[in-house]
C-alpha cells in the first residue's frame, strides 16, 4: 500500500495539502474551511516530560486535598474531587456519578499515565510498547477530559454557597487550577509528531 | 485562486487516528502505520448523529422539568430545577453566576441542537449553500459541548460540601442525570457527524 508523509488531508473538508516545514510556533490552517491542519510543536521532548511529572504531582493532590471547605454554626466541611462525585451517586441520579466522575478524575489520570509512558520512551528517541494504542487512546479521551469545567464548576459553587456559609478555596483548587492549563498543553492536536515514532513498512512513494 | 484538489478525487484516504495519508483500496483497509481501521467517511454518520440528537432532545424535557437538587434549611427543604436555579441567582443579585449557569446549561445545549439539525439537514440534501460558515459551526459545536458539564459538577460539589445533618443538607435529584445524558448524547452527536459531508456536494453512497 503507498503511503504519501509528504501530504495532509484537512480532516474537517477531506481538502488535500502538501506539508511544509514549520517555524516554532507556527499553526497551518485549511484555506477551504479554516480548521487547523497540522502546528509546529511549542515544546521539546524534555519539557513537556517535566510538564507530564508536575501534572502527575498535581493529579495525586487533586485525589487527596479538598477543592474547598465550608462551615456553618461551628460545624465544618470539606470535599474533594471524588467526594464530589460520590455525593452525586446517591438516590436516583446516581447512574450520573459515573460519567461524572471519568470526566473529573478518570479520564485526566489516564491521560497523565499514558503521555508519560509514550513521552518516557520518545525522550530516547524510541517508540514505547503499545504506542498505537495509547496514542488512539489518547485521541478518543481527549473530548472527555473536562478538568477546566471542574474548576469553574468549583468557582461558581464557592459563589452560590457563600451567600448562607463561610467558604474557603482548599490547596486542591490550586491543583485543579494548575491541571486546566497543563492537560490542554500537554494533550493539544501536537501530540500528533509521536506518531511519528511508529516503525512504518519500508514502501513509500510520491 | 487554484483548485484545491480533494483526497476522495486522487483516491487518497487519511488515517483518522494517525493522519497518515493512503491510496484508497476496495478491500477493507487497516492504516499501515497504527493498523487503525480506514474509511473514507465515519460509517453511517448522519443517521447515527441524528439519532444521537434525537435521544438527547427527548432528554432535554426531563431535564429541565424535573429538580436537579434538594436543598434542606433549618428543616424546611425546596427542590430545585436549572432553570429556578438560574432565577435565584438573578434574584439574589449574582447576574454574573446565573449567566454562566444559563449559558451552560440552556443556551449551549439548545445552540447544540439548532446547529446539529441544521448541519445534518443540510448534509443530507448535499447542499452547497454556507460551506464555510458551516464548517465553522460544526468546530464551534465541538469546541463548546462538554462545558455543559458544569451543572452537574456544580451539583456533585454542593452536594458534597453542604452536609450538616438537622441544620442544613442538600442531595442530588433525578433531573441532573437527564441533564448529564443531555450533555453525553450531545457531544456522541457531534463526534458522529462527518464534517467533510458539508463539502460532499455529490452523492456519495459509495
Ligand atoms: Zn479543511
Ligand atoms: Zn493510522
Amino acid at each position: 500500500m503507498n503511503t504519501f508523509r509528504e501530504l495532509v488531508v484537512c480532516e474537517h473538508c477531506d481538502h488535500v495539502y502538501r506539508r511544509v516545514a514549520l517555524q516554532r510556533g507556527d499553526v497551518v490552517r485549511c484555506s477551504v474551511c479554516g480548521a487547523i491542519l497540522y502546528r509546529a510543536e511549542k515544546l521539546s521532548i524534555d519539557q513537556r516530560l517535566a510538564l507530564a511529572v508536575a501534572a502527575a504531582v498535581l493529579f495525586v493532590l487533586v485525589n487527596v486535598c479538598p477543592v474547598m471547605q465550608i462551615g456553618l454554626g461551628g460545624q465544618h466541611n470539606a470535599a474533594t474531587l471524588w467526594q464530589a462525585v460520590l455525593a452525586l451517586g446517591q438516590g436516583a441520579a446516581a447512574p450520573i456519578a459515573l460519567p461524572a466522575a471519568a470526566a473529573a478524575v478518570i479520564v485526566p489520570g489516564l491521560q497523565i499515565m499514558l503521555l508519560l509512558w509514550v513521552l518516557s520512551f520518545a525522550r530516547a528517541r524510541r517508540s514505547a510498547p503499545g504506542l498505537a494504542w495509547c496514542l488512539r487512546v489518547l485521541g478518543h479521551l481527549r473530548p472527555w477530559s473536562m478538568m477546566e469545567v471542574c474548576l469553574f464548576a468549583a468557582l461558581v459553587a464557592i459563589v452560590k454557597l457563600s451567600g448562607f456559609l463561610q467558604v474557603t478555596p482548599e490547596p486542591g483548587i490550586w491543583a485543579v487550577g494548575g491541571l486546566t492549563l497543563l492537560i490542554p498543553l500537554l494533550t493539544g492536536s501536537d501530540v500528533y509528531w509521536l506518531w511519528g515514532l511508529l516503525n512504518e513498512p519500508e514502501e513509500t512513494s510520491a | 485562486m487554484k483548485q484545491i484538489p480533494r483526497a476522495d478525487e486522487l483516491g487518497l484516504l487519511a488515517c483518522h487516528a494517525c493522519s497518515l495519508v493512503v491510496e484508497r483500496a476496495t478491500a477493507p483497509m487497516h492504516c499501515p502505520r497504527c493498523h487503525t481501521r480506514l474509511h473514507g467517511r465515519r460509517p453511517a454518520s448522519v443517521q447515527r448523529s441524528a439519532a444521537f440528537l434525537l435521544a438527547a432532545l427527548v432528554l432535554y424535557i426531563p431535564a429541565n422539568l424535573l429538580p436537579v437538587m434538594f436543598t434542606s434549611r433549618l428543616g424546611s427543604g425546596e427542590a430545585s430545577t436549572i432553570l429556578t436555579g438560574v432565577i435565584e441567582f438573578w434574584h439574589a443579585g449574582a447576574w454574573d453566576i446565573a449567566l454562566i449557569i444559563f449559558t451552560a446549561s440552556v443556551a449551549v445545549p439548545c445552540s447544540k441542537f439548532l446547529v446539529l439539525g441544521l448541519l445534518l439537514v443540510s448534509a443530507g440534501t448535499h447542499s452547497r449553500w454556507a460551506q464555510v460558515e458551516r464548517a465553522r459551526l460544526y468546530r464551534f459545536v465541538e469546541l463548546i459541548g462538554y462545558w455543559s458539564m458544569l451543572d452537574v459538577l456544580v451539583v456533585a460539589i454542593v452536594a458534597a460540601l453542604v452536609q450538616f445533618h438537622a441544620l442544613s443538607y442538600v442531595e442530588p435529584r433525578v433531573g441532573i442525570l437527564f441533564f448529564g445524558m443531555v450533555v453525553i448524547f450531545t457531544m456522541l452527536s457531534a463526534m458522529s457527524f462527518d464534517p467533510r459531508l458539508i463539502w460532499d456536494t455529490q452523492d456519495h453512497d459509495k
